[in-house]
């Protein structure tokens, strides 16, 4: 009877949608899952209309760098939607799958949404935390994922380090000695963003979470309205997670135009509109400004300010860089 | 058992009471905490989050895999316990500690192995890109890591069982005229059956349940490439912990199903296997 | 290569075979492959990217946590064991089941219920937290993990041996006027050990590797919490996978070695039965 159940499934199993339909593939990281859902919905829709022809998306989510390693190891990708232009450099360099100058075969650096990092706090902000330099009191908890594991504990780690640059003009030890007494306040490293969250909100540890904006947002909404508050700071980075079409993939697959068309469809009011709504600051003037409440001004510091992402992942995120070297002063 | 042959009766409670700390604090409050989580929201919550067509894309894909990896298993197993327990030869002790290995290997390498023989940059990576064929981040990937992490279950079950039976038995059945399969099908698997059901139920419980091997091989896409407990993960990262537990609570419901066969298989047919063991 | 304990018996060749066969298709070959790219690597690299300080200490911890989870559940197994076999109370059969949970409940699950369970604002981890004992996120949270997961290996091991122990033995030593405790520790330990130094690798050996239920549970600070399986991913996650190979390698031939003594010990032990 065992077998012949067995046999049943796997026969149920074999009744899989008819493959007449095109199907793109969205490798992505992990905090974009609902904005993908809609955005994939709306694109399908728009795509039809146009067309005629049925497109379904599917989507693929988690830590971003092993988002990347995926489609380097034969992830068929037919668009990369990553959290930092390092690991879609990482594709471009280690498989050849697209061509090196993919920022630059897009408007706006590839990057149809911004977002920058902001700071969660319980409610009432007990701690009194306004800005960077109250997070290194000695009886602050701070809950941030692994640098060398998420790309939004990257985004993390470099807005402290753009402000500590700016704070002691450009001096790059005492900028390194902020840092570690910031880690030093750290009791918990999760290997990707959303397991920060979770530490934060579900087991209730920490005084402050650092995370992206369109995250904090969206865990004040899920997670309850009453139990935290929004902290921006008075400078942050311009977090880019940029757009990228695999050549070699949508070659193979025929997809090309469709892929491309999607892409493009970011771009687009509608397509902004999506990304604005699920707290993704927009690039488009006219939706950015419909949606401005939500987006308080900040002083940004850009990756190239601090040097580029093939510079800064050498000195701070390599073997032996500067984040192993704060992480060996972690064990208080 | 005679009285003397006991501990006092003080003795025997404390022991009885700690053996039962250990089982409540170790293994019944995390099972509780599943299904409480599961269930916190409502029984109407839960049959959502299990109907929910992800989350049973990811049931029948885990159906399937569990389909293929277990009956090889199955077969692998038989095999295998019958060279080692029926004959001996040299380097048993390193064919033995081989099968083993799967058991200890870090799930993490067991994905990875396959990964640096399947992958785009492995050893038939370019091979396969050029005939079409995708092992990692499909079906073949999953199938292939399930086989190697539930590998010695079987075996493990059935070698020592058909070691202390010996070989008198298939030895009677040869001489009196038994073709192979006939000593196979008659003597020895009337046996083992009760072992191998118990190695297959166990194999099939690991195999439905692994996490770590089968996440570096699956790709993640959803409703194609992800397993059950996969898909725990996925909820529980978008915040949906109510429907993350009550997957896990499938999960575990499956674990209990598997030890519940496996206790009526030792009740009704425990004196067959404790005669098996005397043999 | 010959059958030397029964020439009757058929099916040596296909059986010995298909074996083989498969061992080196599912096993052999994927294995093959991970000590290829480790070598690829040089001595030195590798010596750099297996041993470091930080390596060490993962191992530190994941050798040392799984020692001290295995010897705990030595300790428990061996009780859990005993109380099955030798004790008839109400809800045994239940308790007799509930020991296989670890083997059949997804490590994930696992991880997600311990941690929920052992968290400050958890059921447990609150009672703890008032005693001034942290459990999750910490070593001693690593170690729960890795106690779960090794638990079934010990009892699993010594419930047929202690089973199977003969009655005479004791009642002649009790006859003789021995106590209890100097029976078990002369009659009934000597005869379990070998099950129970089974029982114990089996346990290390499954901590040593495991995944999924211990990174939820696990800090995951640098030198603290951070257990080597994860440090092969993090490897991988920064394309280093000569770095991620070689620490596999490393904990491979350490698990290899643990199996080969039990199946070794195994072996005598039942030479010493015969």
């Amino acid at each position: 009877m065992f077998w012949r159940l067995f046999l049943l499934f796997l026969a149920l199993s074999a009744v899989t949608p008819a493959q007449a339909e095109t199907a793109l593939l969205n490798v992505s990281y992990d905090p974009t899952r609902e904005l993908y859902q809609d955005v994939n919905q709306a694109f399908a829709r728009v795509w039809k209309d146009k067309t005629g022809e049925t497109v379904r998306i599917n989507q693929s989510h988690g830590g971003s760098g092993k988002q990347a390693r995926s489609v380097i190891d034969g992830l068929e990708a037919d668009v990369v939607t990553l959290a930092l232009a390092y690991d879609i450099d990482a594709i471009a360099d280690k498989s050849g799958l697209l061509a090196r100058d993919w920022q630059r075969r897009l408007p706006e650096n590839a990057t149809p949404y911004t977002s920058t990092i902001v700071f969660l706090v319980r409610k009432g902000n007990p701690k009194h935390i306004r800005d960077w330099d109250d997070l290194v009191q000695p009886d602050v908890q701070i809950i941030t994922p692994n640098p060398k594991t998420s790309g939004g504990a990257r985004w993390n780690y470099l807005a402290a380090w753009g402000h500590a640059l700016a704070k002691s003009g450009n001096d790059e030890g005492k900028a390194r000695d902020f840092l570690t007494r910031l880690y030093r306040n750290v009791p918990v490293l999760d290997s990707g963003a959303r397991g920060a969250t979770t530490t934060f909100v579900q087991r209730g540890i920490g005084d402050v979470l650092l995370a992206w904006e369109n995250e904090a947002i969206l865990a004040v909404e899920e997670l309850g309205k009453d139990q935290f508050d929004l902290v921006v700071p008075s400078l942050s980075i311009l977090a880019e997670p940029p757009v990228a079409l695999v050549d070699k993939v949508v070659d193979k697959h025929g997809t090309r135009a469709v892929a491309e068309a999607y892409l493009r469809f970011l771009f687009s009011p509608e397509g902004q509109e999506l990304g604005a709504r699920h707290h993704y600051r927009p690039r488009d003037a006219a939706v950015a400004a419909r949606h401005g409440g939500q987006f308080p001004a900040v002083r940004l510091v850009t990756i190239d300010q601090l040097g580029g992402w093939q510079k800064i992942q050498q000195i701070h995120f390599s073997d032996g860089g500067v984040f192993d070297q704060i992480a060996g002063s972690m064990k208080q | 058992m005679k009285p003397s042959l006991t501990e006092a009766p003080w003795a025997r409670y404390a022991l009885t009471a700690a053996a039962l700390a250990i089982v409540l604090l170790f293994l019944a409050l995390p099972l509780f905490v599943v299904f409480s989580e599961a269930l916190a929201k409502g029984v109407a919550v839960y049959g959502r989050a299990l109907s929910d067509p992800d989350t049973l894309s990811a049931i029948r894909l885990t159906l399937t895999v569990a389909a293929i990896a277990v009956p090889f298993n199955l077969v692998f197993g038989v095999a295998a316990a019958w060279c080692v327990a029926k004959f001996d030869f040299p380097g048993k002790s390193i064919l033995v500690s081989l099968i083993d290995l799967p058991f200890s290997v870090s799930p993490v390498v067991s994905g990875l192995v396959y990964v640096l023989l399947f992958g785009a940059q492995g050893w038939f990576g370019p091979w396969l890109a050029a005939h079409h064929l995708q092992v990692i981040f499909a079906v073949p990937g999953i199938v292939l890591a399930t086989v190697f992490v539930t590998f010695p279950f079987v075996a493990r079950e059935l070698i020592p069982l058909m070691e202390e039976q010996g070989t008198d038995e298939e030895e009677a059945a040869v001489v009196l005229g038994a073709g192979p399969w006939q000593v196979f099908f008659r003597v020895t698997l009337p046996n083992i059956k009760w072992g191998l059901l118990y190695g297959v139920l166990l194999c099939n419980a690991r195999a439905m349940g692994e996490f770590g091997a089968v996440s570096v091989v699956s790709g993640h896409i959803r409703g194609l490439t992800v397993t059950t407990p996969l898909q725990v993960e996925i909820l529980y990262n978008e915040y949906n912990f109510t429907a993350a537990f009550a997957v896990a609570s499938l999960l575990a419901l499956l674990g209990l199903v598997t030890l519940v066969a496996k206790s009526v298989v030792e009740w009704r047919f425990g004196g067959e296997l404790a005669a098996n063991r005397r043999h | 290569m010959a059958a030397t304990k029964s020439s009757v018996v058929p099916g040596f060749g296909p059986t010995l075979g298909f074996t083989l066969f498969a061992l080196g298709l599912i096993v052999l070959m994927p294995l093959a492959a991970l000590f290829l790219r480790a070598s690829g690597m040089g001595w030195q690299q590798f010596v750099q990217a297996a041993f470091s300080p930080r390596v060490m200490s993962a191992y530190a911890l994941s050798f040392g946590g799984a020692l001290a989870a295995a010897a705990f559940n030595a300790v428990a197994g061996l009780l859990l064991a005993w109380v099955l076999v030798r004790y008839r109370f109400p809800g045994r059969r239940l308790m007799d089941a509930m020991v296989d949970l670890p083997f059949a409940l997804p490590t994930a699950v696992a991880g997600i219920a311990l941690t929920t369970l052992y968290a400050p604002k958890g059921m447990l981890g609150g009672l703890l937290a008032g005693l001034g004992v942290k459990v999750a996120f910490t070593p001693l949270g690593v170690m729960v993990a890795m106690v779960f997961i090794g638990l079934p290996f010990v009892v699993r091991t010594v419930e047929p041996v202690l089973q199977d122990i003969d009655a005479d033995w004791e009642e002649a030593a009790l006859s003789l006027g021995a106590n209890r405790l100097q029976v078990f520790l002369r009659i009934i330990l000597p005869s379990i050990l070998p099950a129970l130094v089974t029982g114990f690798a089996l346990a290390f050996a499954r901590a040593l590797g495991e995944y999924g239920s211990v990174i939820f549970i696990a800090g995951n600070i640098p030198g603290v919490s951070e257990i080597a399986p994860l440090l092969i991913v993090t490897k991988l996650e920064q394309y280093d996978y000569a770095g991620a190979t070689a620490i596999a390698a490393v904990m491979l031939v350490v698990s290899f070695i643990l199996l080969l003594i039990i199946n070794t010990v195994q072996k005598w032990q039942r030479r010493l039965y015969q």
